[in-house]
């Protein structure tokens, strides 16, 4: 791909722009709870879009786009189902007591309700994970850029091979992240996820424009795709009538309930934009604001991966060779969807049927060269560089603040002062993104051990919903109840993967080292049902054993449980500020969304 | 919080729509076949730079209700 100086131009601005912000905060960071938590200081609408954003990493654009690709706009259920209940909840019913429990994390508010073990749990393995996803966001980054070959023009002037591709983006991304992580903390990474909003945003509107009119609208986009691509229920009733293979009850309870409500009610990654929120009302708005945007970026990530799937071979129309620009040439690859390729042979790769596996991961990346001039094509790519590196930021203040409050405070040195918790936190940055950079060249040379990894977090984070359910909602549930709950669920979820295969899979990663008992149609099937067992096991066995032990005193629950704490007041609130007004219409925003899309 | 978000969004945003639309007017037509026919670039410049001026309006307005 030639670049040429103009979208040079633009990434410099927004890398200047990203910096500048940092420089520009550093006065304002005076103590540990302004570099932690933003000083509490900041209103629902940025909160609100950081919230969005920093969940906005690799995975969404990129890995949205491509099950687009593949599975058209059902992909968007991991929105209007995966993401928009589970933001409304936390929002109305759990906030209250995040917020109001005056706890600094998700792990300090586990150790408030329950005891230090079940806190330390979720303290280190949260911690462990966040520097790992921030270390597979950057391998994917300079993976992208390496395949994408953006840097290769420059490298080619400067007579630089372009093998050291991936060492310098790895580099650049890591030493921009933490400038301004080091610089600003929290503020400066809430800061730049609103502009990263803003760009993705910039970025993608004009490429589903073109891409739209291109194939002739929705409609186009209609005739020329199957039609379980354009319906995001038809066939759900069976697993084997639907391109995903789930049904509808592992739909909405695996994926609707136990994932979803898992990851945005109690991670601690987004939960921390929404404890930076100035007030108890700002904070409960957060999720609520954020879940408008969430229901529309369908049409920005999916519809793009669809369009690339849709448009006819793109090597049997080629553009203008004078331009000087690179143009997408496909063989045996289907739209702008390239064949996967292997990296040592350069061989196509083929399935088990002898039919070669497409690469959908390419479908944003191509999208993007297929429709954009230079200029905007500057743009485009800023977009897709911004996504990445916000998914690594959010990571790595979510790593800071667990790493220094709820292990270095609690058992490494309790008694520092607030200046000393303040440096450690600088500290973590710079030991967190360095780890980062370790898991990504980790995962450059073992593939299986990222995706052995992601398994046992997988593993860690199905039951934990229940945990916290429980513990907000029924004041009788224990400390032993909710630590033996968590460890049952994740053993539950192990045994539940052990045992279960999904269809052609062989036994290994996928499942079936305990003897396959029973076969899924799909993979993502087998997660959600996972998912099932694990949440299940884990509020079952947390109720069995509260029961059985010595609940807390009611005195020492106030703020941290329903029953025992006084609603916030609502009464010189407008009405289109309360929270249940405002989950009220997301949801019937999202309803509508469905039945348009049925 | 001393930074109003919305001043460097909105410089940010102008910059971009600035420098895309004065691409726009200079760049060669023929760049456009990709992007059917249409100079995109001087679009959403222009789009760009209208909601970076706007921003920076908010921002100002705010500002003053503040200082008052």
């Amino acid at each position: 791909m030639n670049l040429t100086g103009i979208d040079w131009l633009l990434m410099a601005v927004y890398f200047a722009f990203v910096l500048g912000i940092g420089v520009v905060l550093k006065r304002y960071v005076k103590n540990s709870s302004d570099f932690f938590l933003a000083g509490r200081s900041l209103p629902a609408w940025i909160c609100g879009l950081a919230f969005l954003s920093a969940n906005l990493g690799a995975q969404e654009v990129i890995g949205m786009a491509a099950s687009g690709a593949k599975y058209g706009i059902a992909t968007s259920h991991f929105y209007w189902i995966g993401a928009i209940p589970a933001m409304v909840f936390v929002g109305v019913f759990m906030m209250p007591f995040y917020y109001g429990s005056r706890a600094r994390s998700v792990p300090e508010y586990l150790r408030l309700r329950f005891d230090e073990k079940t806190r330390a749990v979720n303290a280190v393995s949260f911690a462990v994970m966040t520097v790992f996803s921030s270390g597979i966001s950057m391998y994917a980054m300079a993976k992208l850029i390496q395949t994408m070959h953006i840097l290769d023009g420059p490298f080619a002037k400067l007579g630089v091979s372009t093998a050291w591709t991936f060492h310098v983006s790895i580099l650049v991304s890591a030493l921009i992240v933490l400038g301004y992580i080091l610089l600003g903390g929290l503020t400066s990474a809430i800061y730049n996820e609103v502009l990263q909003f803003f760009l993705i945003v910039a970025g993608f509107l004009p490429l589903v424009f073109l891409g739209l009119k291109n194939v002739g609208g929705w409609s186009g986009l209609k005739h020329q795709l199957p039609a379980a691509f354009t319906h995001s229920w038809q066939g759900m009733s069976s697993a084997h009538t639907n391109p995903m293979g789930v049904d509808a009850f592992a739909l909405v309870m695996g994926l609707g309930f136990v994932l979803s409500f898992g990851y945005w009610c109690t991670d601690f990654l987004v939960i921390q934009r929404a404890m930076a929120a100035d007030s108890m009302g700002a904070a409960r708005r957060t999720p609520l604001i954020a879940a408008l945007p969430k229901m529309v970026f369908p049409l920005l990530v999916i519809l793009p991966g669809m369009i690339a799937i849709a448009l006819p071979n793109p090597a049997a129309t080629p553009i203008n060779p004078s331009t000087g620009q690179m143009q997408v040439s496909n063989p045996g690859g289907k739209g702008l969807i390239p064949v996967k390729v292997d990296e040592t042979t350069g061989a196509p790769k083929l399935d088990s049927n002898g039919k070669p596996i497409l690469d959908y991961d390419l479908a944003i990346p191509n999208m993007l060269l297929h429709y954009f001039p230079t200029g905007i094509l500057g743009l485009g790519l800023t977009a897709l560089l911004a996504s990445f590196m916000s998914g690594m930021a959010g990571n790595v203040t979510a790593f800071n603040t667990v790493w220094t409050y709820d292990i270095y405070q609690s058992y490494i040195n309790p008694n520092a002062k607030d200046a000393h918790y303040l440096w450690m936190g600088r500290v973590a940055t710079v030991f967190g993104i360095a780890l980062s950079v370790v898991a990504a060249y980790t995962a450059s040379r073992f593939n299986n051990i990222m995706d052995f990894l992601q398994l046992v977090f997988a593993f860690v984070n199905a039951p934990l919903f229940a945990t916290f359910l429980l513990g907000m909602f029924w004041k009788r549930t224990t400390g032993h109840g909710a630590f033996f709950g968590l460890l049952s669920g994740t053993m539950a979820a192990a045994v539940h993967h052990g045992l279960t295969l999904p269809v052609g899979a062989s036994i290994g990663i996928k499942g079936g080292w305990l003897g396959a008992v029973h076969a899924y149609p799909s993979e993502m099937a087998q997660n959600f049902w996972t998912a099932i067992w694990a949440w299940s096991t884990c509020f079952v066995v947390s109720i069995v054993i509260s029961l059985c032990t010595r609940a807390r005193e009611e005195k020492d629950l106030v703020g941290l449980v329903y029953s025992l704490t006084e609603r916030p007041s609502e009464e010189h609130v407008a009405w289109y500020m309360r929270p249940a007004v405002l989950g009220a219409i997301v949801i019937g925003i999202a309803l509508v969304l469905n039945l348009i899309f049925w | 919080m001393g930074l109003d978000i919305r001043t460097p969004i909105g410089l940010m945003f102008c910059v971009f729509g600035l420098i895309l639309t004065i691409y726009g007017f200079l760049s060669d037509r023929v760049i456009y076949g990709r992007s059917l026919g249409i100079n995109i670039n001087l679009i959403w410049g222009l789009v760009l730079l209208a909601f970076g001026v706007s921003m920076l309006l908010l921002g100002m307005c705010r500002g003053r209700v503040v200082k008052k």
